[in-house]
């Protein structure tokens, strides 16, 4: 066996397992975020980590492997404190996604899944994120980073390693750290919903024309 | 002239639209508990929603098989995977307008008789994970989930669930095997999720604006409804415009408006530019091209012309677009995403990516083409899951419209388009 946590950690991981557990009708259910927790604690899914997770749900280590290799969001050594996401499906390719990638991986000196020496940022080629109305998109530890180019993608990493605030644009005002981020996602909110805009701008364009044409859904039924 | 319908999207531009306070409170819900669960199923029935995650299965009559009386907890699974390239609709609902889900998720478990529903939400959208969590601890608060519902005796407990990167997971019964903690694999139907879903038990999967749609429906009345949109496609549907287009966007209209007015909203192809392509329903739908412009964007209609009005996610790609390369790149994203479970579809994905990169690198010959065809011909029908469809819907729609750009990689040895010209500062 591995090293496990420390007694302190393992005692308030085991807490924070038992919450998540009590949310599900049955256990096992929890395992996807039982694996964002322990990716909360050391940045990435590590031995000890799975052996924890399978711990905490009565399975086997193999089973747990089994799961966490087959999801992209799991990562199998420590990403960068900020993870950064190229979008480079097809729309925001063609759009300039494919020249952000080119560029930007060479100005950081990094490949797809790779860190940079200093921890501070690591690089990925992901797929469409749902936000092709503002493409080219970027994420940065899965926070929107909407209508970027290669000088604004060179920017966001030199600010994030040189450790200044960058904000999201459609997003919390601060950015989190990738523990902090993946810590909501095993489901253990900050108090950050409220920050950030409603809506972007291009989610508000059809509204606007109806606006400004007096367009509206049919009043409602008669009878009702 | 087609009009613009906003419903899902009305309240977006207000600063709190994502608080209780914002959205309003519950109405349809309160009137809906007041009703007889199977009314409500026979309203939904009656107003002719479709389902809005892509296949257009009728909402109401899926609610309908599932078993009542049968001693068995019954599911609500809210399908929130939104991963098919191009589509962009369901986040932006949930972070505006995150309590018509819920809303919906009331009226929807109360009509099925569920106590449990679930929000399995992709997990590479953390503000939107935030604001669902938020609007579910808000309607915990004011009694609108949880026990005994706005006093109605009714039950309800709301989890949100994040995946974690896998885009076959929005495959029904590949969620439901996420959902219970194992890889996103496509499970065999029959049974039927309405039969067993979820732990076995009796379980309905729907998207997130099918669900959405509902106090809608409840609070106006199936007749409202279905006096929008067409003959077998009643409604309103968020459509989303991405792509060579001067303002991109969300645009809610009726099922049946064309994308030659939805366009003439949007400002148009970007200036200076023409319509080369574009997909009515995401990548898995068949490109359609000029020619299309004014077929109605309903089920029936994009059918009619050989591809599927899916997800209503109309990509729009100007004369600056290689298609070549645009295949490929969408043939790579099913070829990392195919879960495996069947050879058509993991094989076949492989090979058609690399054929059609030696294609894009004007190394292919015409050879190559009936290739692909016969490949993607080998999935279409016999992969396990719809994936494997989608798989084949470019490469098929693409040879058919733009055969010639094939040709004409391997004449010139190389992509004839120049990239530069189709980013979006070539044009700033
Ligand atoms: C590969 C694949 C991915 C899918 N992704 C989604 C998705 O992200 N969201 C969704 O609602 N439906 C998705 N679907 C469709 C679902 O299987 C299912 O039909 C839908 O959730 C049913 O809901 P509806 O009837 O309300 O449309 C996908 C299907 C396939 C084959
Ligand atoms: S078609 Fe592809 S994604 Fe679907 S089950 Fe087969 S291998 Fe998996
Ligand atoms: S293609 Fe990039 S967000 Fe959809």
């Amino acid at each position: 066996m591995s090293r496990g946590f420390s007694p302190e950690t393992r005692e308030r991981l085991e807490r924070d397992a038992k919450e998540i557990i009590g949310r599900y009708p049955k256990p096992r259910s929890a395992l996807l975020p039982l694996l964002h927790l322990v990716q909360a604690e050391e940045g990435y899914v590590s031995d000890r980590g799975e052996e924890f997770c399978a711990e905490m749900l009565g399975l086997t280590k193999a089973e747990v492997v089994g799961v966490s290799t087959f999801y992209t969001m799991y990562k199998r050594k420590p990403v960068g404190e900020y993870h950064v996401g190229v979008c480079i499906n097809t729309l925001c390719a063609v759009m300039g996604g494919d020249q952000i990638w080119d560029e930007l991986s060479e100005h950081a000196g990094v490949g797809h899944d790779e860190s940079t020496p200093d921890g501070k940022v690591s690089l990925e080629r992901i797929e469409c994120n749902a936000a092709c109305d503002f493409a080219p998109v970027m994420m940065v530890n899965w926070e929107f980073f909407d209508n970027q180019n290669p000088a604004s993608a060179k920017q966001l990493v030199d600010d994030l390693r040189a450790g200044k605030q960058v904000t999201p644009t459609r997003g919390p005002k601060r950015l989190c750290t990738f523990k902090e981020a993946s810590r909501v996602l095993a489901g253990f909110p900050d108090d950050l919903a409220g920050d950030g805009p409603a809506a972007g701008a291009p989610s508000l364009e059809g509204l606007r024309i109806a606006k400004e044409n007096g367009w509206t859904a049919p009043a409602k039924e008669d009878s009702e | 002239m087609t009009t613009l319908t906003p419903v899902l999207t009305r309240n977006w531009d207000q600063p709190d639209s994502f608080t209780l306070r914002g959205y309003g409170d519950y109405a349809a819900a309160r009137k809906a508990l007041g009703m007889d669960p199977d009314a409500v199923i026979q309203a939904v029935k009656d107003s002719g929603l479709r389902g809005r995650g892509g296949a257009g299965f009728p909402t109401g009559l899926k609610w309908g098989f599932i078993p009542q009386n049968d001693g068995k907890p019954h599911y609500l699974v809210v399908n929130a995977d939104e991963s098919e390239p191009g589509t962009c609709k369901d986040i932006p609902l949930m972070m505006a307008n995150p309590h018509a889900l819920v809303e919906g998720i009331v009226i929807t478990s109360y009509a099925i008789r569920a106590a449990h529903a679930f929000i399995y939400v992709r997990g590479e959208v953390l503000h939107v994970v935030r604001r669902l969590r938020a609007a579910v601890r808000e309607a915990y608060d004011a009694g609108l989930l949880g026990t005994d519902v706005l006093g109605s005796g009714f039950d309800l407990e709301l989890t949100v669930h994040t995946g974690a990167g896998a885009y076959i997971c929005g495959e029904e019964t590949a969620l439901l095997d996420s959902l219970e903690g194992y890889r996103g694999q496509p499970r065999l139907k029959p049974p039927f999720p309405a039969v067993a879903g979820l732990y076995a038990c009796p379980t309905v999967i729907n998207n997130v604006e099918s669900v959405a749609s509902v106090p809608s429906i409840v609070a106006n009345g199936p007749s409202w409804f279905s006096s929008m949109g067409t003959e077998k496609s009643k409604g309103f549907g968020i459509f989303s415009l991405s792509g060579h287009v001067t303002r991109p966007g969300q645009f809610e209209a009726p099922l049946g408006i064309t994308l030659r007015e939805l366009l003439d909203m949007a400002g148009g192809v970007r200036a200076g530019h023409r319509l080369k392509f574009w997909t009515p329903g995401g990548s898995s739908t068949p490109i359609f091209t000029e020619e299309h412009l004014d077929v109605p964007l309903d089920f029936e209609s994009v059918g009619a012309k050989g591809s599927l009005l899916g997800t209503r996610a109309l990509q729009i790609f100007d004369e600056t677009t290689c298609v070549v390369r645009s295949v490929l790149r969408w043939t790579e994203f099913y070829a990392h995403e195919s879960c495996g479970k069947c050879t058509p579809c993991r094989e076949g994905t492989y090979w058609l990516k690399h054929v059609l990169k030696r294609l894009e690198k004007g190394e292919g010959t015409e050879e190559d083409l009936t290739t692909i065809t016969d490949i993607a011909d080998n999935i279409v029908g016999r992969a396990f899951c719809a994936l494997g469809d989608g798989a084949a819907a470019p490469i098929h729609s693409s040879i058919k419209h733009f055969r010639d750009e094939y040709l004409k990689h391997f004449e010139v040895g190389g992509c004839p388009f120049d990239r530069a010209a189709s980013t979006v500062w070539e044009n700033a």
